[in-house]
């Protein structure tokens, strides 16, 4: 089985709906792509239509959080991120209680091309107090993410989403722990590698993992749904049991998953493994089959697993 | 459309309905002698902050008294803030010295912290911030930023079957940020006959006059293009500010359907015969010699106004 991200976000928000008459969701006419359609036709009267106007969206909706609504505004991530000043001022810096969805992460969305790619709405967000930054790997950690953010989290958060389906990986039976990075491929020996991926780097690096294993390296992979807070603690734990550590994500190194691990590893005094992060390498995206462009920008599992048995001899 | 009933969500207010609060019975002198105290209040924080925009504070303040001391409702006592209340957003944020200098006579700032606006550590911030000062709805400053968080209000509060009004100044030079046309697109659509935009009109902006930097022509028949209730005034004018406010509740009341858009003619500087459509007032704060020469002016208007009552 396998889902899209927003898929997922618009059939649990549809469903969070009925227990939350506080959720109250705007659009900006592209409720069809971030599947907010589905809430939208359930109960129209909390459904506004905001129309090609993302920033008046987000003004209205911090406005809404001022009255006791839980708003979750919905739209392309680099075009709710686009808006800048205005998620700055009028919802971090107003600690507003608004939820961002910004859907068509990175260059996974294939043909529409850099315009519509959300590349760096990751170091955006990241970059503003109080905003909470999430990305979650599947559909079942989307939904637990969805019943975290609406019934724990207070104040803004920004969550990316992919257009694509990705892979069912999220471990059964397990319990869902908020800001913690999950191990989701242990290795059969101890890690040579450790890979930490979020969204939809997380297949890619289990599709790599598979590819090393025959080739007899040994990596292990490690999912972050939380770009901030980040979990700094387990990501220096990580970098003492393995020579290289990796990142994977479908968003610009800069202020993304590569940046995280980077600041994480690089103001720790215990940290010794090297990194190298793959991700979309201060370059614009371009129309493509996604399965070509994350070859193209080296973020496939082939591409992956080419780099890391490159890499590995120069750290012996 | 107007009492969409969903469970009350609004962690601030419990009874629905009406705005709890008295009608002020304030005269429009006894409100513009208010207005000229509040001038010097705003002149005398200026001075000891040495920073600071008097020309837009002044412009604003006729207009402000008239919402704070006549019409707005549940905006009293502290206690008002956990009930239904009307709702101010000062969306042209650097006016603020004008909203400290009202919410201290109203008690919610000691009057005794006005002296410390822009100081490190102080609360008073150089622009509105929502976390820090009671009664102050949005964090503004970021021009253009404010209407759209009035609208959202105004929706949530009808929503929770709320009457409340929700007022918005925003400044002329502002109204040249695209934000304001996406939300004056947007209130109508929504028929938000609770929100209430006020345009403190004063002509002049940090690079010159409004009319050069970015003309704004033709005000009203834009706004009455957008589809929104459109009136008219002298924004320094009480017996017309009190009027225009009175019809804009009026009309909501009898179910109108449309949001309010008032065009306020100001004087930036107004009261100040040297600050007077100067826009090098814009950003400048008085030293003490020039606050003690606008103060002389204000008192012997007040004392013209006393007689005249």
């Amino acid at each position: 089985m396998s889902k899209a991200t927003r898929q997922a976000f618009g059939e649990s928000l549809a469903k969070l709906g009925e227990q939350y008459p506080e959720i109250v969701v705007l659009d900006a006419d592209l409720s069809k792509s971030t599947k907010s359609e589905i809430f939208a036709k359930k109960f129209p009267d909390r459904f506004f239509e905001m129309g090609i106007a993302e920033a008046n969206m987000i003004g209205t909706a911090a406005g809404l959080s001022f009255v006791g609504k839980i708003p979750f505004l919905c739209s392309f991530g680099c075009f709710l991120t686009g808006r800048y000043d205005t998620i700055r001022l009028s919802v971090s810096y107003s600690n507003a209680n608004v939820r961002l969805i910004g859907t068509h992460a990175g260059v996974g969305i294939g043909d529409d091309g850099h315009s519509q790619m959300g590349l760096e709405d990751i170091a955006l967000m990241r970059a503003l107090p109080q905003m909470g930054v999430f990305q979650p790997m599947d559909a079942m950690e989307t939904e637990l993410l969805m019943e975290y953010l609406v019934k724990d989290w207070k104040g803004p958060a920004y969550v990316r989403l992919t257009r694509q389906n990705l892979p069912d990986l999220y471990p059964a039976q397990t319990p869902f722990r908020p800001g913690k990075l999950l191990e989701v491929l242990p290795s059969s020996t101890p890690p040579e590698v450790i890979a930490i991926a979020s969204g939809a780097g997380v297949g890619e690096a289990v599709t790599a993992a598979k590819l090393l294993a025959a080739q007899g390296v040994s990596m292990s992979v490690w999912n972050a749904h939380s770009l901030k807070p980040f979990d700094d603690e387990m990501t220096v734990e990580l970098a003492q049991k393995a020579r290289l550590i990796i990142t994977v994500e479908d968003h610009s190194v800069i202020g993304g998953l590569g940046s995280c691990v980077a600041d994480a590893l690089a103001t720790s005094f215990k940290a010794q493994a090297k990194l190298v992060r793959f991700g979309v390498q201060d370059l614009f995206g371009q129309s493509g089959e996604p399965a070509e462009l994350y070859d193209l920008y080296g973020i496939s599992g082939a591409a992956i697993a080419r780099r890391v048995t490159e890499v590995l001899p120069q750290l012996k | 459309m107007r009492c969409v009933t969903v469970n009350d969500a609004d962690r601030h207010s419990h009874a629905a309905g009406k705005v709890p609060g008295m009608i002020n019975t304030l005269s429009p002198q006894a409100l513009s002698l208010l207005a000229n105290e509040l001038r010097l209040s705003i002149l005398g924080m200026l001075t000891e902050a040495k920073s600071g925009h008097p020309g837009g504070s002044l412009s604003t303040i006729d207009i402000l008294t008239a919402l704070w001391f006549k019409e707005m409702r549940g905006v009293d006592s502290p206690d008002q803030l956990k009930t239904d209340r009307d709702r101010f957003i000062l969306s042209k944020g650097h006016a603020v010295p004008a909203l400290y200098a009202i919410l201290a006579k109203k008690g919610f700032i000691p009057e005794s912290e006005l002296k410390n606006l822009r100081r490190t550590g102080s609360p008073l911030q150089g622009h509105p911030d929502r976390m820090r000062i009671p009664m102050v709805e949005a964090s503004t400053g970021s021009l253009g930023q404010g209407m759209s968080v009035a609208q959202g209000m105004a929706l949530g509060l009808r929503m929770n079957g709320k009457q409340s009004m929700i007022y918005c100044m925003i400044g002329d030079g502002e109204m040249q940020e695209g934000q304001i046309w996406e939300c004056a697109l947007s209130a109508p659509k929504f028929e938000l006959s609770n929100l209430v935009v006020i345009l403190d009109s004063n002509g002049g902006q940090i690079d010159g006059p409004v009319e050069k930097v970015m003309p704004l022509a033709p005000i009203v028949d834009k706004w009455r293009a957008f589809n929104w209730n459109v009136i008219e005034i002298n924004g320094h004018d009480m017996n017309e500010i009190v009027a225009a406010l009175g019809e804009t509740r009026r009309a909501y009341e009898s179910g109108s359907k449309k949001p309010v858009f008032i065009l306020a003619h100001t004087v930036k500087g107004k009261g100040v015969s040297f600050m007077e459509g100067k826009i090098e007032w814009h950003g400048v704060a008085p030293k003490p010699d020039e606050n003690l020469r606008a103060q002389a002016e204000i008192k012997t208007a007040m004392q013209a106004l006393r007689q005249t009552s």
